[in-house]
């Protein structure tokens, strides 16, 4: 069978040594900032992206993949023990977790949220490489109208599923687009908006704005309110392995997660927040066993729904941006950046033209998921103890972090300043409440959207109607509509806006 | 009439002004038609939908909104100043503004200048655990940056590298 060789080769490409010790740099890493609470996967993908310069491709991408889904395990961790999402997926497992802990389960409810993880990341690794070779084969159907029209999908479904005002996210998206078309035009070879400053003729690095936004704009939001006092469950936290009746409550919670979050992981704008909330939201509408605790009192199925959740989507989106060069997520738009640095254009190309890089990458993620299991339970006192670490000890860190990666991507100091600026901005997005995450997306999209554009209406003469009349690209727009009708409706408007409320 | 959502009128206005800005910076690039797009085209059509979807953030804060006016609030003046000022120190530090005639200092006394600077950010900072926590970082940076990774810094001030 095709898959299984593969995936054969795929683990022959994992089972390097040096890919070995790349993916388990990347999940350390991803645990150590899915703990700390106040940096995430984003800030930390756009600092270490420099520093993969020097790696082949395939290393670089196995090891920044680490990071995002090694994050979602550290979340968990810190929602427990401290009752603080150590990772915004990891919000609703604050709810139930915490409450485990304070009952001296919070063992159980560790080994619930990895565990889970576990049986999750390896079914969403599955899915990934049952899905890749049907989907890349549709893709390669696609014309520029379809691909123009699947990116409209993409940017209202990060809309529709974002918290948040549809408006104000809407208009993140475009402001994301139009940021993305500075620099040279690659069809007239104008510099648009780059003021005569050479450095912007490039363009402007997608890392300044990730790292100002994310990094600096979050740093100066936390120093804002004064130190919260942070309860730490600091003892020792012991009967890790959940009992026999633990488990069996646990278990359709696990398959009922991971079910979810590999669906809503595939979906534009879905991934791993998402999934959590869902899963979460569907659990507690389940009914009540008898002797069950409730939820929100300590229900150990308020933790492994949500963290095998977080944990599938996280895996399943990679689906779209490895099939089809589109990504459902900002993390998903940074690791676009990622393989343009390595001169790899994402899409359906690169599972024939690079199939050690394909395979090895989806390989990985099942390694590694095997590896964070063992450095999240076994390993957890040394975790504990970075939660004592103070947030004094640490932005000064995260800040010179960011400030070293911006300046090693050109050796340049111009993006220095731009992150500067970036911050700022950042800061002033925060003050109106307004969501960045869907700017990046739009970053990453606009110049793709705009050659798309142009070259469907070049081979339709200028006819718009090019987009409805080809079925592919009509059906995708008609889900586009769907989806805003659907949000648009005064019931599901009440019902999005309640459940977002609730964290 | 009242406004009800602070944030988002100002959000609005915000989209608006950025919208507007692009549409008339676009018209100075060749715009074209839809068969043969100039460069101006995408990024005025796509100023034209900021402006419009702006406006209606901004008349929709008069309309709805959280309770309360969801009002601004204060401007956290100290980490901003602080953290972004400790970000363009280093810039400078680092390799110098020969336009103002600040000559390069180099990683190891950059680093040391954003650790302190940084630190003010928080209020009851001392100087003293902001240098310990300097060394401790640049001591690291330096073995993880320059010598495991082999990204290029000018390390030392002018006056010591040769």
């Amino acid at each position: 069978m095709d898959l299984i060789n593969n995936l054969l080769l795929g683990f022959g490409v994992a089972f390097t040594f040096q890919n070995l010790i790349y993916a388990f740099v990347g999940c350390l890493l991803g645990t150590l900032i899915g703990v700390l609470p106040g940096i995430g996967p984003l800030a930390t993908i756009a600092m270490l992206l420099p520093a993969t310069y020097g790696l082949p491709p395939v290393a670089a991408l196995i090891m920044l993949a680490g990071i995002y889904y090694g994050a979602q395990y550290g979340g968990s961790t810190t929602a427990i023990l401290v009752n603080l999402p150590g990772e915004s997926s990891s919000v609703v497992t604050v709810l139930d977790g915490y409450q485990m802990a304070r009952k001296g389960r919070a063992g159980p409810a560790l080994a619930a949220a990895g565990l889970g993880s576990f049986f999750a990341g390896c079914v969403g690794t599955l899915i990934l490489a049952g899905f890749a070779a049907p989907l890349t084969e549709v893709a390669l159907e696609f014309g520029p109208a379809e691909y123009f029209s699947l990116m409209v999908v993409g940017l209202i479904g990060a809309v529709v599923l974002a918290s948040g005002s549809l408006l104000k996210a809407l208009s993140m998206i475009v402001l994301g687009l139009l940021l993305g078309l500075v620099g040279t035009d690659v069809n007239s070879g104008v510099a648009r908006y780059s003021f005569d400053i050479p450095e912007l003729t490039d363009g402007i690095s997608i890392l300044a704005i990730a790292m100002g936004i994310f990094g600096y704009g979050e740093i100066i939001q936390n120093l804002s309110h004064p130190d919260e006092k942070r309860e730490v469950f600091t003892g020792k936290v012991d009967h890790i392995f959940p009992t026999a009746q633990d488990f069996k409550r646990m278990l359709p919670a696990v398959l009922r997660g991971t079910t979810l979050g590999s669906a809503l992981g595939i979906l534009p704008g879905g991934g791993a927040l998402l999934s959590a909330f869902t899963a979460y939201t569907i659990e507690k509408k389940t009914k009540l066993q008898a002797g069950e605790i409730p939820f929100g009192q300590g229900n150990i199925r308020g933790v492994a729904a949500p963290e095998a959740a977080n944990n599938a989507g996280a895996q399943t989106s990679f689906i779209p941006l490895l099939t089809l060069g589109i990504p459902p997520n900002a993390v998903m738009a940074l690791m676009v950046g990622a393989m343009t640095i390595h001169n790899i254009q994402p899409g359906p190309q690169v599972m024939t033209s690079n199939p050690e890089l394909f395979w090895g990458l989806i390989a990985s993620m099942w390694i590694g998921n095997a590896m964070l299991v063992i450095l999240n339970l076994p390993l957890i006192g040394i975790w504990i103890k970075l939660l004592t670490v103070p947030y004094k000890w640490l932005f000064p860190a995260i800040v010179l972090f960011c400030a070293i990666g911006v300046y090693s991507t050109n050796n340049n100091s111009f993006d220095i300043w731009m992150v500067a600026l970036f911050g700022l901005i950042g800061y002033v997005f925060i003050k109106l409440g307004c969501e960045p995450a869907p700017l990046l997306l739009g970053l990453i999209l606009g110049p793709m959207m705009e050659e798309y554009l142009r070259r469907a209406l070049l081979i339709s003469r200028g006819e718009w109607s090019v987009f409805v009349t080809r079925p592919i690209s009509a059906s995708l727009l008609v889900v586009a509509l769907v989806l805003l009708t659907i949000v648009l409706l005064p019931a599901v408007k009440k019902k999005r806006e309640e459940a977002f409320v609730e964290d | 009439m009242p406004l009800v959502s602070q944030r988002d009128f100002l959000s609005g206005l915000m989209f608006m002004i950025v919208g507007s800005s692009f549409a008339w910076g676009a018209v100075d690039y060749e715009i074209g038609q839809a068969a043969r797009m100039g460069p101006g085209y995408f990024p005025f059509m796509l100023g034209l939908i900021l402006v419009g979807l702006g406006a209606l953030v901004a008349v929709n804060s008069f309309r709805s909104g959280p309770p309360g006016g969801d009002r601004i609030g204060s401007i956290a003046w100290r980490p901003l100043v602080f953290i972004l000022g400790a970000n363009l120190l280093f810039g400078a530090l680092l390799v110098g503004l020969p336009s103002f005639g600040l000559p390069p200092f180099g990683f190891i006394v950059a680093i040391f200048g954003l650790v302190t600077l940084s630190g003010y950010a928080r209020q009851g900072c001392k100087l003293r655990e902001s240098i310990i926590l300097a060394t401790i970082l640049a001591v690291g940076s330096y073995v993880a940056f320059v010598k495991l990774l082999n990204l290029q810094f000018p390390v030392l001030p002018w006056f010591l590298a040769n």
